[in-house]
């Protein structure tokens, strides 16, 4: 069966790996929308943190012998440990400065980190092998799903929405609300607002982070694969709108999918299509789709 | 202020308070104290200064100097969020509803820091309205039950100590005539409240002082029971 003149299967095929990017731009976005809204900060180090997950995972097979389980959970825990600690030494300095202080302090943190892994270990790649049970593939009649990528999107999905569940719909959430909308009242209920700050901080960092486990056994461990990635997030969060987080989830998700329709039907402007997307959102919709006016 | 000396030490005690916005120096050595169970009032004319003494004390202002001290002990080194714990809650002059909360998550966010404090319940018999719009979005309250709101979410967390800024400010007289009800159970019940007001015969009707400021200091001080005979100098400082 065609559509348009593209097989079904081809077809399909790109809508799954539209998800899996889009899964993977949801996950760095809601951390870049949630620290952007409590942080009041645009945090640039968020793709070298995506690749920080990553190298994490592999070292702590390689020098640790834990495995995928293990990272899924350890790496964006130490991550989001490291995190803490920036932000509690670094990044709490410059709140009160104008925003360019934080895009060059957050951008200088990415210079090192990703610098750092590209000093030791080069631009090659590390292979990360798939985890033994998610290896192989079903046959669904349609098309072939490899197991492991089924995984991501599902695994994705259901991180984003419990992330999304404890913003909106617990008291820790509507806090964190109330601390992002009006910090200085929120600060006068006897709240402690920058313990919240710090801990958005390490939230956001761990999330990039567990992406960057997600995305080890399909990309290779590599220490530009955050650079390349985070730019389309930009874009993506732009377009959902600053600080809002359905916003990010599904534009995330939709863009991914977009994307991946465009390499089927005009592949020369897959690269592209995010990006005119943007533009012609910020001219009828500056907010972005879900954004609120400020 | 002669009788004060006997009682207990004053709730709150503010001292030569001096405050800035960046570079304008806004508060030059505000003076004035409450004491337990009173309600005083500071009255005064727009641009006064009776806003920026509220934040002051609670730290949302935080360039300022001299002395603020709650229950005795002192609220200017310490961080903002340190401040409510020592038994002071603060309804500001805008309100400050969250938009981004329901009434219910407005209700019950400021955290509970002393026993004693208004059950939901109670709170909803002072405030019927309340109760209905427990679901809708904080930003679809008309002013009055925003004002409701922002009582009602201090009242909950067992602070003693209340500052209201300007309660009654753009509100229909029905309205005005119930949170004059609302402050007058509290007084009964024992609340200490340091209320801003422009409208002083609304202020008459619950205060048992008045502070008059001007240009960041405070400036007089009317007993209400000799509001009556005073009302020419209030007249006049008010410019009303
Ligand atoms: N955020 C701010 N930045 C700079 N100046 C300010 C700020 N807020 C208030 N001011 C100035 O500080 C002075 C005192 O203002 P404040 O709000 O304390 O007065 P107020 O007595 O509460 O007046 P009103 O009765 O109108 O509420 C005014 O001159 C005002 O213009
Ligand atoms: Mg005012």
């Amino acid at each position: 069966m065609d559509i348009f003149g593209v097989p079904i299967q081809a077809l399909l095929g790109q809508v799954l790996i539209g998800l899996i990017n889009g899964g993977f731009y949801a996950i760095l976005s809601l951390g870049l929308a949630l620290i952007f809204g409590l942080l009041n900060i645009i945090n640039f180090a968020h793709g070298a943190v995506y690749t920080a997950g990553a190298f994490v995972a592999w070292l702590l097979l390689e020098y640790l012998g834990i495995g995928y389980w293990g990272a899924l959970l350890f790496a964006p825990g130490i991550i989001a440990l490291i995190g803490i600690f920036l932000e509690k030494t670094l990044v709490s300095q410059i709140y009160r400065q104008d925003h360019l202080y934080g895009l060059l302090l957050t951008y200088g943190m990415a210079l090192i980190i990703e610098g750092g892994f590209r000093q030791v270990y080069g631009v090659s790649g590390i292979p990360y092998n798939l985890p033994e049970a998610l290896s192989g593939g079903v046959n669904l009649g349609f098309m072939y799903l490899p197991i492991y990528r089924g995984w991501v999107v599902v695994v994705s999905f259901v991180v984003c929405i419990l992330v999304w569940y404890v913003i909106e719909r617990t008291k820790l959430g509507s806090t964190l609300r109330a601390a992002t909308e009006n910090p200085a009242l929120t600060k006068a209920f006897g709240i402690n607002v920058p313990r919240l700050i710090t801990l958005i901080y390490g939230l956001g960092v761990g999330l990039a982070a567990f992406a960057g486990v997600l995305a080890a056994p399909i990309y290779q461990v590599n220490p530009l694969m955050g650079s390349n990635l985070i730019i389309v997030v930009f874009a993506v969060v732009v377009i959902g709108g600053m600080g809002s987080i359905m916003g990010a989830i599904l534009s995330g998700f939709a863009l991914g999918v977009v994307e991946g329709l465009t390499k089927v039907f005009y592949p020369p402007a897959s690269q592209l299509v995010i990006f005119i997307f943007m533009a012609a959102i910020l001219l009828i919709r500056p907010a972005g789709l879900f954004g609120r006016k400020q | 202020m002669s009788d004060t000396s006997a009682k207990k030490p004053a709730v709150l005690k503010v001292e030569n308070l001096q405050a800035w916005y960046g570079e304008s120096h806004i508060l030059h050595g505000m003076t004035f104290d409450v004491n337990e169970g009173e309600v005083v009032t500071l009255l005064g004319r727009n641009g006064a200064g009776k806003t920026t003494t509220l934040r002051s004390i609670m730290g949302i202002v935080e360039a300022r100097t001299g002395v603020v001290e709650i229950n005795g002990k002192s609220a200017l080194s310490v961080p903002a969020h340190m401040i409510s714990p020592m038994g002071i809650a603060y309804c500001p002059e805008e309100r400050g509803i969250y938009k981004s909360l329901t009434v219910r998550e407005n209700l019950m966010l400021p955290p509970v820091i002393a026993p004693g404090g208004m059950t939901v319940d109670e709170i909803f018999e002072l405030f019927p309205n309340i109760a209905e719009r427990l679901n809708s979005g904080g930003g679809n309250l008309s002013g009055g039950e925003q004002q409701m709101l922002a009582i009602a979410r201090i009242l909950r967390t067992g602070c003693r100590l209340l500052l209201l800024d300007e309660p009654t400010e753009g509100l229909a007289p029905v309205i005005v005539q119930a949170i004059g009800r609302v402050l007058k159970t509290l007084k009964s019940r024992g609340y200490t409240i340091l209320l801003v007001e422009q409208n002083f015969r609304f202020a008459a009707t619950v205060a048992d002082r008045h502070y008059v400021v001007e240009h960041g200091q405070v400036i007089d001080q009317i007993a209400n029971s000799d509001i009556g005979r005073e009302s020419g100098r209030l007249h006049e400082y008010l410019g009303i």
